[in-house]
């Protein structure tokens, strides 16, 4: 029913177009048009869709709660509260389309009939009243079209307003999504001291489950220090960067001052298809081909190396990041103006004078915002380190013992049982808007840096 | 005295010829100007002299040059070595985003001119004295060279070129992207300069070519259509071309 109403909007909104700007052109023939015959088209569309398209879907969005509130009427007098509320109403709902398997009683019978038959009367006035907005509204529009008024600024206008709910709409998810971590983190806190979430040494969270009732406190106490993870999660960034760092720059270097047009012309390419591989590719390579092979080579060290150790996370992190500096140190080296470079061989520096002294200090803000983004993507990365580096939170600094990081934690918690309104599954929340914090922060620091270097050459 | 004498010399950009045999005897211790029109090829045959052709890949240089019988179009050139005596100075004023100190000192940090500090020191204090640019920076010396006005910077980049102490200078439309005040400070400096440095210069302005060479070069569609003493290029020229041009017939 809806969509059929929806196609038949959107379909009218086509037609309308069509006789907006063949109006336009039977227009043309006695007077000067106001504006392009298709901008007749797109007014005539637009008064014919927006208004019964906001209409539908307002009345969609409101039409459950006011029927819910008429059913609910009938049980008000019988002082219950508000979940059992909720589940009389599923069960006459599911009682109206039949799928209710329970006792009915007469009284759940009734409300079924009333809530089909509410139903039926909001659909009925939903699609009358629809119809008339579309036939006043194309009537409006089409008048205004008869008398040649001014089309171009209206469209503009529409356009505008289309543009302004779409990014409003980006934004409302963004904040709803912030919401939604910070209550369940709030109410994480609830349970658990925000004090020895930070500083607590040790992540255990599995040891305060209890099969009923409320878990000992002095077990929460001890089981969900974040100190391991946070420090696990920069290590591994840390091991990534130091890969990703010396090779992504210098290959940008390269790329960008050395690499004559062919080699640029096939290299660059070559490393971006790096940063095309599905990071879960890089999570079986560094746990099956990396990580043994780590352990191999410390044995025969004489080394005590574990099979998922930190170091072979950290390395192939480093690697699925080098294309993110490369190109973006290249993209900003490439941007640093070519008279400072006249400039500088002029005065007979040589080529790695010159980049050593001119361009890369010139460029070395918008290279410090892309490494500050790629240290915000290797903390942020989940694949990898759930395959690769370990579960068990160790709080270690041995790059060759397994640790584990906020995001291969948030897997563990949240795969598997797990019961809405326990903290165990509540302090995902919590990693999850430090995370979010952490990463924010680098973000709005690269954000900035770049923004910095760009007001210089522009 | 020639310093520079450049016998046929022929540029291709690519397969475009843009500079067609080219000969010109370039005299110590003067200016020499080379005007025409825009596309004409008297910047790409001033950066044949101090080789920044080399940037450009597609690039190729024929013909001889030679300064001071060094033959500058050749392998085996050192070009570091050359560009440590003859410098250039741009359209676009273009100081390192350093300091000011930084930028004066660039040349002789990677030439390994000076010995000590004290002596780096002396040296930006002479180039920025010698750019008539000393007294307007003395006291920020530290500050980024890129914040002085475009007058300033052009006067910073000259102090940048003659830091060195080349044999020549190159200019290419120094005064161009600068005010009248600005350029008559740089032409003023233009002749203090050829007391002691060779000063080849290439300009849109004929009366700044008029006002501070000593010779002049009249370059159109990549030949050197006539050389000689200013005062004769200006007021008697040997070519029909290039009279019109003076006169403003075209170009």
């Amino acid at each position: 029913m809806n969509l059929i109403l929806v196609t038949f909007i959107i379909l009218l909104a086509f037609t309308s177009y069509y006789f907006g700007r063949k109006k336009a052109l039977v227009i043309q023939s006695s007077q000067r048009l106001t504006a392009l015959p298709k901008f007749y088209g797109y007014y005539l569309a637009a008064w014919c869709a927006a208004p019964a398209l906001i209409i539908f879907v307002l009345w969609s969005v409101f039409e459950p709660s006011i029927v819910k509130t008429f059913i609910l009427q009938d049980y008000t007098d019988q002082n219950l509260t508000k979940n059992e509320l909720q589940l009389i109403y599923t069960k006459v709902k599911a009682l109206a389309v039949g799928t209710y398997t329970g006792n009915i009683t007469n009284f759940l019978d009734e409300s079924a009939n009333k809530y089909i038959q509410l139903k039926g009367i909001a659909n009925s006035a939903k699609v009358a009243i629809i119809l008339a907005i579309l036939i006043f509204s194309l009537s409006f529009a089409y008048r205004s079209v008869q008398k040649n008024n001014r089309m171009r600024e209206p469209v503009e206008i529409f356009l505008k307003w289309v543009l302004f709910v779409a990014s409003l709409g980006a934004v409302l998810v963004t904040i709803g999504i912030i919401f939604s971590l910070l209550f369940e983190a709030i109410r994480f806190f609830q349970a658990v001291k925000i004090f020895d979430f930070i500083f607590g040494t040790h992540w255990y969270p599995a040891k305060t489950f209890v099969r009923d009732g409320q878990p000992d406190p002095e077990l929460m106490k001890d089981a969900f220090g974040a100190v391991p993870l946070f420090a696990g999660t920069f290590f591994i960034a840390f091991i990534a960067m130091c890969v990703a760092i010396p090779i992504g720059l210098l290959s940008g270097i390269y790329l960008s001052e050395y690499a004559g047009r062919g080699v640029r012309k096939y290299a660059k390419p070559i490393i971006e298809i790096l940063a095309g591989i599905p990071t879960v590719v890089y999570g079986f390579f560094a746990a099956l081909t990396v990580g043994p092979f780590v352990k191999e080579i410390g044995n025969a060290m004489g080394l005590e190396v574990s099979s998922e150790s930190a170091l072979a996370a950290g390395a192939v992190m480093g690697v699925m990041i080098i294309p993110f500096i490369s190109s973006l140190s290249d993209d900003v080296i490439t941007a640093v103006p070519q008279n400072l470079r006249d400039g500088s061989y002029a005065m007979g520096a040589t080529k790695s004078e010159t980049v050593k002294k001119v361009i890369f200090p010139a460029a070395l803000p918008g290279i410090v915002g892309s490494i500050l983004l790629a240290v915000s993507r290797a903390v942020g990365e989940t694949m990898i380190v759930v395959m690769a580096s370990g579960l068990a939170a160790n709080l270690t600094m041995n790059p060759l013992e397994s640790t584990s990081t906020i995001t291969a934690q948030i897997v563990v918690i949240l795969i598997g049982d797990q019961q809405f309104g326990d903290p165990k599954t509540q302090s995902a929340f919590a990693l999850g808007i430090s995370l979010f914090i952490v990463t924010l922060f680098l973000n709005v620091i690269a954000l900035s840096v770049v923004k910095r270097y760009r007001e210089k050459y522009e | 005295m020639s310093k520079i004498k450049a016998e046929n010399v022929n540029v291709y950009y690519g397969s475009k010829q843009a500079l067609f045999d080219v000969s010109i005897d370039i005299a110590e211790k003067e200016v020499t100007a080379l005007i025409g029109p825009s596309g004409c090829g008297k910047s790409t045959f001033l950066r044949c002299l101090n080789r920044m052709n080399d940037v450009i890949e597609i690039c190729r240089v024929e013909g001889s040059i030679k300064m001071d019988n060094l033959e500058l179009n050749s392998r085996k050139l050192d070009v570091v070595r050359l560009r440590e005596k003859v410098g250039m100075v741009f359209q676009k004023p273009n100081p390192f985003p350093k300091t000011i100190y930084e930028n004066v000192a660039y040349g002789p940090t990677i030439h390994g001119i000076a010995q000590s500090k004290e002596e780096m020191d002396q040296i930006v204090e002479t180039s920025l004295k010698k750019a008539a640019l000393w007294n307007e920076v003395k006291d920020r010396l530290d500050e980024i060279g890129t914040g002085l006005s475009g007058g300033q910077q052009q006067r910073l980049c000259i102090a940048r070129a003659i830091s060195v102490s080349p044999e020549v200078i190159l200019m290419d439309e120094p005064c161009s992207a600068l005010d009248p005040i600005a350029t008559a400070q740089i032409e003023e400096l233009i002749d203090d300069l050829k007391k002691e440095v060779t000063i080849v210069i290439v300009t849109h302005s004929m009366s700044q070519a008029a006002r501070v060479s000593q010779k002049t070069g009249f370059f159109h569609l990549g030949k050197l259509i006539e050389f000689g003493p200013t005062d004769k290029i200006f007021k008697n020229p040997d070519n029909q071309q290039t009279q019109d041009y003076i006169t403003g017939r075209f170009g």
